[in-house]
């Protein structure tokens, strides 16, 4: 998958040239620092994730001349992210036109769930054989091409099942939700902080399970709250969809905001 | 997790930052800031880098990482202290509004090239 992203990289310094910049990367500087014996230090003073920044802002701009917000969905494997969006779908349409983008390593499982809620689905598999542990701006954008953006209101991009990596990867999204789901336990949000720092809510999943389970709701909202204060977390079932009329109703309230 | 992706955009980004006037030269040395909040391991992100600068104008070429502490500012009280655990809560004022001043890092500072000259 970074293979595609080096691509875009030197896509992204052509368009410079066109611009009338001799170098992308020359715009950054080039001032020999020192010169040691033998030695020459050269400034760069670069993110190494530039190519998708950029291409995220790029996305964002997209994103708001059609009027579409788009939400990052994230969580580890097995949370009940893609349960979660079902019985969300389900609510929400068709006042609001949604569409799906699926991240999944292997398999359209996930889509196929999905694509029963008559939203436009379109499954990303980062690799066959086990690839990509996230979702990066360039591949949103190409499964972006295959959508009619007038057609939507909200976009969510169900990331790739990974507490890690995904937190890192700006899509051009307006929020970005974590699902931590209560057998996971309540360890999680300290162990992954930029995951919890990132996001703008969080989902308790599973909580139809806490009757068997010796799970601290305080201590995982106060380890939550360490993190980011202030951040809304909401104890949901995706089974029993205990909890979801709160979520829903923080999801509708940020796109109405973004569409009005 | 993605450590060789990264390792990949390095070598990108040092190849294309060597000057014009310096073609052909190796760099010995990349000079890479890792704040403490980014989700790079940097054992792996070495290793990742020995493999991808083989046949490249970087074999050989040493990755220096330099973490970068995790340093906010209260919004509030303008209190500033180095995170060392996963609490984001200003220990002066009990505010939850920060900004996170450093420690997201995942930058190129510079490239040390070979100077025959």
């Amino acid at each position: 998958m970074w293979f595609f992203a080096n691509r875009i990289t030197r896509r992204y310094h052509h368009d410079h040239k066109k611009n009338g910049h001799h170098d992308g990367h020359h715009d950054h500087g080039h001032d020999v620092e020192s010169r040691k014996s033998g030695t020459r230090e050269i400034k760069v003073v670069r993110r190494v994730l530039d190519a998708n920044d950029i291409m995220a802002e790029r996305m964002r701009t997209v994103f708001a001349e059609k009027k579409v917000f788009v939400l990052n969905m994230m969580s580890s494997p097995g949370s009940g992210k893609t349960t979660t969006l079902q019985k969300t779908l389900a609510r929400i349409m068709p006042g609001l036109r949604c569409a799906v983008i699926v991240g999944d390593i292997c398999t359209t499982h996930d889509a196929d769930r999905l694509a029963q809620s008559g939203a436009p689905v379109i499954q990303i598999n980062t690799d066959a054989f086990g690839g990509d542990c996230h979702l990066a701006a360039h591949v949103v954008e190409r499964a972006v091409a295959d959508l009619d953006l007038e057609a939507i209101d909200l976009l969510i991009v169900e990331n790739i099942g990974n507490l890690v990596c995904p937190a890192e990867f700006d899509i051009g999204e307006d929020k970005r939700v974590v699902v931590l789901s209560v057998t996971e336990g309540e360890d999680k949000p300290a162990k992954y902080p930029l995951m919890f720092r990132e996001c703008d809510a969080t989902l308790l999943n599973k909580i139809d399970l806490l009757p068997y389970l010796d799970f601290d709701m305080d201590r995982v909202r106060s380890s939550i709250g360490d993190i980011h204060p202030g951040m809304p977390v909401y104890e949901i079932s995706a089974k029993t969809e205990a909890g979801f009329d709160e979520w829903i109703g923080w999801l509708t309230a940020q796109v109405k905001a973004k569409l009005s | 997790m993605h450590e060789m992706g990264i390792a990949m955009e390095i070598v990108d980004i040092a190849k294309a930052s060597i000057p014009a006037d310096m073609k052909g030269a190796k760099i010995q040395r990349v000079n890479l800031q890792v704040g403490k909040l980014s989700a790079i391991v940097a054992d792996s992100l070495r290793f990742c880098f020995d493999l991808v600068v083989k046949g490249t104008a970087l074999e050989g070429a040493e990755l220096a990482i330099e973490e970068v502490p995790v340093v906010v500012r209260c919004k509030d009280c303008r209190a500033q202290w180095t995170v060392t655990e996963p609490v984001f809560i200003c220990k002066a004022c009990q505010s939850g509004a920060i900004d996170i001043l450093s420690g997201r890092e995942l930058d190129i500072k510079s490239i040390e090239i070979e100077d025959k000259d």
